[in-house]
């Protein structure tokens, strides 16, 4: 058998030693997290609607004590997580689709992450301190 | 020889199934709107900026709201908002044709132009149902 931890030089190739132990199972996930942000993306994108609806030509006082009230400011966090891990998982599989040049596809892959971890946590931080004060 | 050379240098052809290439199918609705329900991500996964501006500027203060509030209210700012509004409601009337189409329902041909065409009005349709409760909600245009 292969040692693949020896320090002993390699001569197998990668592929050669991943052979044979089955798929790594992981195959599908983004495909079905992306259904599953989907389905909730249905509800909260329908809830976001009625709040900003409800918003529409009030004070900023007004603004800040609707957003910052307990059930607003969850609904509201529920679709930014939703709405950047979705966007995260589509932007990836666009990328995936139209970069081939190795240099270009991972650049933009991690600017991908950059970006969804960023807005989203600007927008959850946005939330936090209208519920929080400060 | 001849047949020698070209067995040694291509592999036998076999016909395989092509994708949706421009060249083979006509445009159909379903292709058109295949795009654009990338178009239409890309358009939202950038917009999220805009939802990040109008939180952030409500966190921030009176001043920076008035800012936020002067964009929305210009008419390149409605525009932007009218565009918004309408690619978030398209791309979630298409996510739930291809929740449809995973449970393997509507995939014959009439069946998926119909579901298609369904999104396009449907989208139009609520976008303009959203702004006049908007505009009412505002009393009136302003």
């Amino acid at each position: 058998m292969n040692a693949p931890h020896s320090n002993a030089p390699q001569m197998r190739t990668a592929a050669s030693r991943v052979r044979g132990l089955g798929a790594a199972r992981a195959g599908t996930m983004d495909f079905w997290h992306q259904r599953v942000t989907a389905v909730a993306g249905i509800v909260l994108t329908i809830a976001l609607i009625v709040i900003a609806l409800s918003l529409l030509g009030r004070s900023h006082a007004a603004v800040v004590q609707i957003l910052g009230s307990p059930l607003v400011a969850i609904i509201m966090l529920l679709f930014i997580f939703n709405s950047a891990y979705h966007m995260w998982i589509g932007m990836q599989e666009i990328i995936l689709d139209y970069v081939h040049a190795d240099k270009y596809k991972f650049l933009s892959l991690m600017a991908n992450t950059f970006y969804a971890i960023a807005v989203g946590l600007a927008c959850a931080f946005a939330i936090l301190k209208l519920s929080f004060g400060v | 020889m001849a047949e020698l050379e070209a067995g040694t240098a291509t592999a036998p052809r076999r016909s395989r199934p092509l994708s949706p290439h421009l060249q083979t199918y006509r445009l159909t609705l379903t292709m058109l709107m295949s795009i654009v329900h990338r178009i239409t991500g890309s358009a939202l996964y950038f917009g999220m900026l805009l939802l990040a501006w109008w939180l952030i500027a409500a966190a921030a203060g009176p001043n920076a709201y008035a800012n936020f509030e002067w964009f929305v209210g210009s008419w390149i700012g409605r525009l932007v908002l009218f565009g918004y509004t309408w690619a978030l409601l398209h791309h979630m009337l298409g996510g739930i044709r291809h929740l449809i189409w995973d449970t393997l329902h509507g995939l014959e041909p009439a069946d998926r132009e119909m579901l298609t065409l369904a999104t396009v009005i449907g989208s139009v349709a609520l976008t303009l149902v959203v702004w006049v409760i908007g505009y009412l909600a505002m009393g009136g245009p302003r």
